[in-house]
């Protein structure tokens, strides 16, 4: 029955008797997997215990599985290519339902295997027996429940193609213990995949290019709406040359940052809930806006009702099911935003907007007190002032992962990412503690750390001090596997952004968000890794230097303003151009000023 | 504007596919009215109907959201099509011999026939639309309804076609 052990790192032939263990490393290889991210335990042991023999694949013990999810989403949103993570069944696999929720939100494609009960257990409520398929049925793009050896290669096969082809997310393959134990002859097949009900590609039909055209030439105040189809379909080129010929300005969702790049003259930034006036303003007035590759999140419409209401609308956007959604579009270009632009751009021919383009100016002009590096310092440290300093010492070449919370939106309105897969943050689900990691998965995807200075290759965790706190535990995983990420924990001692809404919207009342923290430098001593504190800017400097410079993790306390808020805010379902901007303070160096 | 819409969808006919069409109905807040299921002639092919109140750019989405369904093989909003529409009806009577003749005479006019006869009751069958099923119930009322069961509707479209099933145009 059993097959020879194959030398190191050499796989098996087609046709050799294996286990369906060993059949799963062997297809996991084949997909091009190098590293998995996961949990060992019952059902998963016989996979584990032949995972030894394939050292072409590097496991990443964590210490929680949410953290093993959120690894493998961040390598494949740092890649581009599939993550892939592991658990045992029951408790093993429903931790991980966070991270997957998180992926399936964001498009991310990742493949999720988990173990299962034996066959004839199914159904019994044996110890450790979840219904992970059933779990996971909103939440995946699909899934499988394997329960013969001979099924694996063609499900494996299936789930890789199906997580990464047309709009990405998550699948689950959960494999039965006696799947993983029995054997049968390995069958491999490098055929195309059929799969009768899946169609992931489009294209939109002739007319409906004609008639994007058509509005896009009659556009006297046209706007992009840049989402994360742009960097998915890695369309950024295209993107430039269209906005080169027709100059028209591209204000981005919180996945679409880096898709353009940020200091790009006719780059806008950031629309939307915490959008710069501008941005918001502009998307108002616009009479015909171009969105690609994004989905009308009601975090960047506002009301939808009264969202850019003179503006006729054109959806570039790869999944026919978000057309008309929550916005009422005039024309869908059903498609990859990649191969939508390549047919789209050659047709349009050169405009010039001086008049639109001044107008953004002015509306910028209004606001733009924002210049952080202009202003004063008086001795406190600002959350942004932090993010600033590190787009300029990274030289605004970094990776940041970010956490969900304030420190998140500061981090997009003032880390200018012109590179695309440069940001990964949770924006769909908004799930706290996905950044650490997220951080390591993206280590994974990009190799060996850099030390020294600013790198392409750097990766910034930018945290908050509660989200740090749910998935602390993975400094550990850092440790064990001698990577190097960097993490600046904006700690303000409060669950930011919930005490921001208290202070807007519940009277000030600051119920279960003043959070006591522990000594975040004793703590990434104890995990060991290094700790270092800053409480005022100008130490900010010499510390990410030394960050930069040393060979291992360093976590950073930045003891930040404590009731500091992010400005401007659009309040849930106010319209998109109805903010709350910043209160001009005395002590307070970032206000603005505009009558605006 | 909210209508009755039908939708003829083909499935593989897989383990679970019931539970994602029924999810992904519920997830998204789409309320069946009635939904049937069945095998076809084509072996490993399922068909259901699926018959919600619903306006055309709901329709719209709802046939994307199937489409996204790994095992949807095809999906066609029948509404606008002509078509046939059957719903499956048995109704038990309560019906003694002196009521009998009087239910019988009902049935025949209708076209429905008794398909069970007991001492106290009777089985009725009727197919027909579902107002046409409910006007029966209707009639068969005031002799006492013991149980009633309805398969829900199905249907197909008059048109001389088979539906493509291999990777067809989608929405
Ligand atoms: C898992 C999870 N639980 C709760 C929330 C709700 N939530 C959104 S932001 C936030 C506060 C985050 O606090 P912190 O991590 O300190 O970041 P800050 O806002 O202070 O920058 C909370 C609780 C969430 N997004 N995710
Ligand atoms: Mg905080």
């Amino acid at each position: 029955m059993n097959a020879p052990l194959p030398r190191s790192g050499a796989l098996h032939a087609p046709g050799t008797v294996l286990t369906g263990a060993e059949i799963l490393w062997e297809s996991l290889v084949r997909v091009g997997v190098d590293v998995v991210f996961g949990y060992p335990g019952g059902a998963i042991m016989p996979a584990y215990d032949a995972m030894a023999r394939y050292p072409m694949i590097h496991h990443v013990l964590v210490r929680h599985e949410q953290g093993a999810s959120h690894m493998a989403d961040g390598y494949a949103r740092a890649s581009g290519k599939v993550g892939v993570c592991v658990a045992t069944s029951g408790p093993g696999a429903t931790n991980l339902v966070t991270g997957i929720a998180t992926a399936m939100l964001d498009n991310v494609p990742m493949v999720c295997i988990t173990g299962q009960v034996p066959g004839a257990l199914i159904g019994s409520d044996a110890f450790q027996e979840v219904d992970i398929t059933g779990v996971t049925l909103p939440i995946t793009k699909h899934n499988f429940l394997v329960r013969r050896a001979e099924d694996i290669p063609r499900v494996i096969r299936e789930a890789f193609y199906i997580a990464a082809s047309g709009r990405p997310g998550p699948v689950v393959v959960d494999i039965t213990k006696d799947a993983q134990q029995g054997s049968c002859a390995f069958e491999w097949s490098d055929a195309p995949i059929v799969l009768p009900g899946y169609r992931p590609e489009r294209a939109p039909l002739a007319r409906e290019l004609e008639e994007a055209k058509r509005l896009l030439d009659s556009a006297e105040r046209p706007i992009i709406l840049a989402g994360q189809g742009v960097i998915r379909a890695g369309a950024t080129d295209l993107l430039l040359e269209l906005v080169g010929k027709r100059d028209v300005p591209v204000a981005s969702t919180l996945l679409g940052l880096g898709g353009f790049p940020a200091t790009h003259p006719l780059a806008l930034g950031m629309a939307g809930m915490h959008g710069e006036a501008w941005v918001n303003k502009a998307i108002q007035e616009a009479d015909v806006i171009l969105a690609l590759g994004m989905r009308f999140d009601d975090r960047i419409t506002g009301n939808p009702k009264t969202f850019a209401q003179k503006a006729k609308k054109i959806h570039v956007e790869l999944d026919p099911a978000e057309v008309d959604k929550i916005v009422k579009v005039d024309v869908a270009l059903v498609g990859d935003v990649r191969d939508v632009l390549a047919q789209l751009v050659p047709t349009l021919d050169e405009k010039r907007r001086p008049a639109w383009l001044a107008r953004i100016d002015e509306m910028k002009g209004d606001s733009a007190v924002r210049d952080i590096q202009a202003l004063p310092d008086e001795g406190r440290l600002y959350a942004a002032h932090v993010i600033h300093d590190l787009w300029r010492l990274t030289e605004g070449r970094a990776l940041v992962v970010t956490d969900v919370g304030q420190h998140q939106m500061w981090e997009a309105q003032y880390y200018k990412h012109d590179h695309p897969r440069k940001l990964l943050t949770s924006g769909g689900l908004g799930t706290m503690g996905f950044a650490l990691p997220a951080a390591i998965g993206a280590r994974f995807a990009l190799g060996p750390h850099p030390i020294g200075g600013a790198d392409p290759t750097e990766v910034w965790v930018i945290v908050g001090d509660g989200g740090f706190q749910m998935t602390a535990c993975e400094l550990s995983t850092i440790a064990q596997e001698g990577i190097k990420i960097h993490v600046a924990i904006i700690n303000n001692g409060y669950l930011g952004m919930v005490r921001q809404w208290q202070e807007l919207f519940y009277g000030g009342r600051y119920v279960a968000t003043p959070m006591k923290s522990p000594d975040f430098v004793k703590l990434a001593e104890a995990h060991g890794v290094r700790g270092m504190r800053v409480t005022a800017r100008a130490e900010v400097e010499a510390a990410v230097r030394e960050a930069q410079a040393s060979p291992e993790t360093v976590v950073i306390d930045f003891r930040v303003e404590q009731e500091d808020s992010v400005y401007p805010m659009v309040a849930s379902g106010k319209d998109l151009d109805d903010m709350i901007r910043r209160p001009e303070r005395k002590h307070n160096p970032i206000y603005e000023t505009g009558e605006d | 504007m909210k209508q009755t819409r039908t939708f003829v969808v083909h499935v593989e006919d897989q383990p679970g596919v019931l539970d994602r069409v029924a999810s992904l109905f519920r997830r998204r807040s789409y309320n069946i009215d009635s939904l049937n299921v069945g095998r076809t002639h084509e072996e490993g092919i399922s068909r259901m109907t699926i018959v919600c109140e619903t306006d055309a750019s709901v329709a719209r989405r709802i046939e994307a959201n199937l489409y996204r369904l790994v095992n949807v093989l095809r999906v066609d909003d029948i509404t606008d099509s002509p078509r046939v529409e059957r719903n499956l009806a048995l109704i038990k009577v309560s019906a003694g011999p002196d009521v009998r003749p009087q239910v019988l005479q009902i049935l025949s006019t209708v076209g429905a026939r008794a398909v069970d006869l007991g001492p106290d009751s009777v089985v009725v069958e009727a197919t027909g639309t579902h107002e046409e099923i409910e006007r029966l119930a209707a009639v068969l009322a005031p002799f006492g309804i013991l149980e009633m069961v309805q398969t829900g509707l199905v249907a197909m479209t008059r048109a001389a076609e088979r539906p493509q099933l291999s990777r067809g145009e989608a929405a």
